[in-house]
């Protein structure tokens, strides 16, 4: 009579309950990372400052009223043309740039490939865009013209460090954060990029709704 | 003879044994990545916008979210312009409440870091956006983020 002592608990189900927690989990679990578009907003203006005084050409200005309809520089646009139109205020190149801080002059925009037209932009760093949208506009519209107006950007970052590095800007931020941003010399060649076309986008007053 | 007779055998079978490890191992990694939605929406589940040129809110501690759409409650009205704030629909004016709630629970030094993520509906208006916004610069919480869908390119 060989009673075996242990008999030894039957472990085949285990996989079943393991499974059944992990689907459990995989239905749950939402990998989702947030990603938007960011922005920086201004600080707040001490009650008696001043704006300084911006000339005309150096603005674009573009307005969207309630009905999601653009009004670029005066003129009405489609959204799919904004790009261009940015495109070419931004790369003009007109005129000479900002005074550096240490007061040396400005100096004219040696890469930029625009028009050089006299009543356009100056510099890409005095190019300002001002972006007027109506109380009522739609929050997709307004999401749009901005991603519009970044994208301009981006092909002019992208251009530019085509030229001077052999590489796309955002392939440049890309190999920056995969070195875990300690890549000095990838930082200097990004700050380059960015001073040489800031985004400059301002949000005007909206005008109101009633 | 008998004894070099072949004992007949078939195919053995697969050791499943290190299977349920394996399970395991799948289930802690999940266990572990997954994190609860802390706050439950009062608004319906905003359509975001799709942009391309979007950046990834890195630091998740360091996000605070302001939902803007359509409140599920209809005592609220069925305007995509309400705001919640944590558990509760708020005006624009309980903004700054919120961001200096959200303060305490960080360290001074990453305070300058914080963003602020606005998780608006498609249909919202620019309108309250604007106020949120203002809100916001009052109150020194620089950093903001649309909250976006990736969209194509085109």
């Amino acid at each position: 009579m060989a009673r075996r002592e242990n008999p030894e608990i039957n472990a085949g189900s285990m996989a079943d309950i393991a499974f059944l927690l992990l689907i459990f989990f995989l239905v749950t679990t939402t990998m989702n990372v947030d990603s938007g578009i960011s922005k920086k907003l201004s600080e707040k203006p001490p009650p008696d400052y001043k704006p300084p005084i911006i000339k005309e050409k150096n603005i674009f200005e573009v307005n969207i009223n309630r009905n999601n309809e653009l009004l670029v520089e005066g003129d009405r646009l489609e959204i799919k043309d904004l790009k261009e139109a940015a495109i070419q205020f931004i790369d003009n190149g007109g005129g000479l740039g900002k005074p550096g801080e240490d007061g040396t002059p400005g100096t004219t925009c040696d890469y930029c490939k625009g028009d050089r037209s006299e009543s356009s932009s100056d510099h890409p760093n005095k190019a300002i865009i001002s972006v007027q949208s109506d109380r009522g506009t739609e929050y997709g519209t307004y999401i749009e013209v901005q991603n519009e107006l970044l994208k301009a950007y981006t092909v002019l970052r992208n251009r530019l460090s085509q030229e001077r590095y052999g590489m796309l800007f955002t392939d440049l931020e890309k190999a920056y954060k995969d070195s875990q941003r300690t890549d000095e010399d990838l930082k200097k060649k990004i700050d380059d990029i960015k001073t040489s076309f800031p985004q400059i986008i301002s949000d005007a007053e909206p005008t109101s709704a009633n | 003879m008998s004894k070099f007779k072949k004992k007949k055998k078939g195919l053995p079978a697969v050791n499943t044994a290190a299977l349920p490890d394996i399970v395991f191992m799948l289930l802690f990694f999940f266990m572990v990545t997954t994190t609860m939605r802390e706050t439950t929406l009062q608004i319906e589940t905003p359509v975001l916008p799709s942009a391309t040129e979007i950046k990834k809110l890195e630091h998740k501690s360091l996000v605070s979210t302001i939902y803007v759409g359509k409140a599920k409650d209809a005592k609220y009205g069925t305007g995509y312009n309400r705001i919640q704030l944590n558990d509760k629909i708020a005006t624009p004016d309980d903004v700054p409440a919120f961001i200096f709630k959200a303060r305490q629970d960080v360290s001074e030094a990453e305070v300058p870091f914080m963003t602020t993520s606005i998780k608006a509906d498609k249909q919202s208006s620019v309108g309250i956006i604007i106020d949120i916004r203002l809100k916001l610069r009052d109150v020194n919480a620089l950093k903001l983020s649309y909250s976006t869908s990736k969209g194509s390119d085109n």
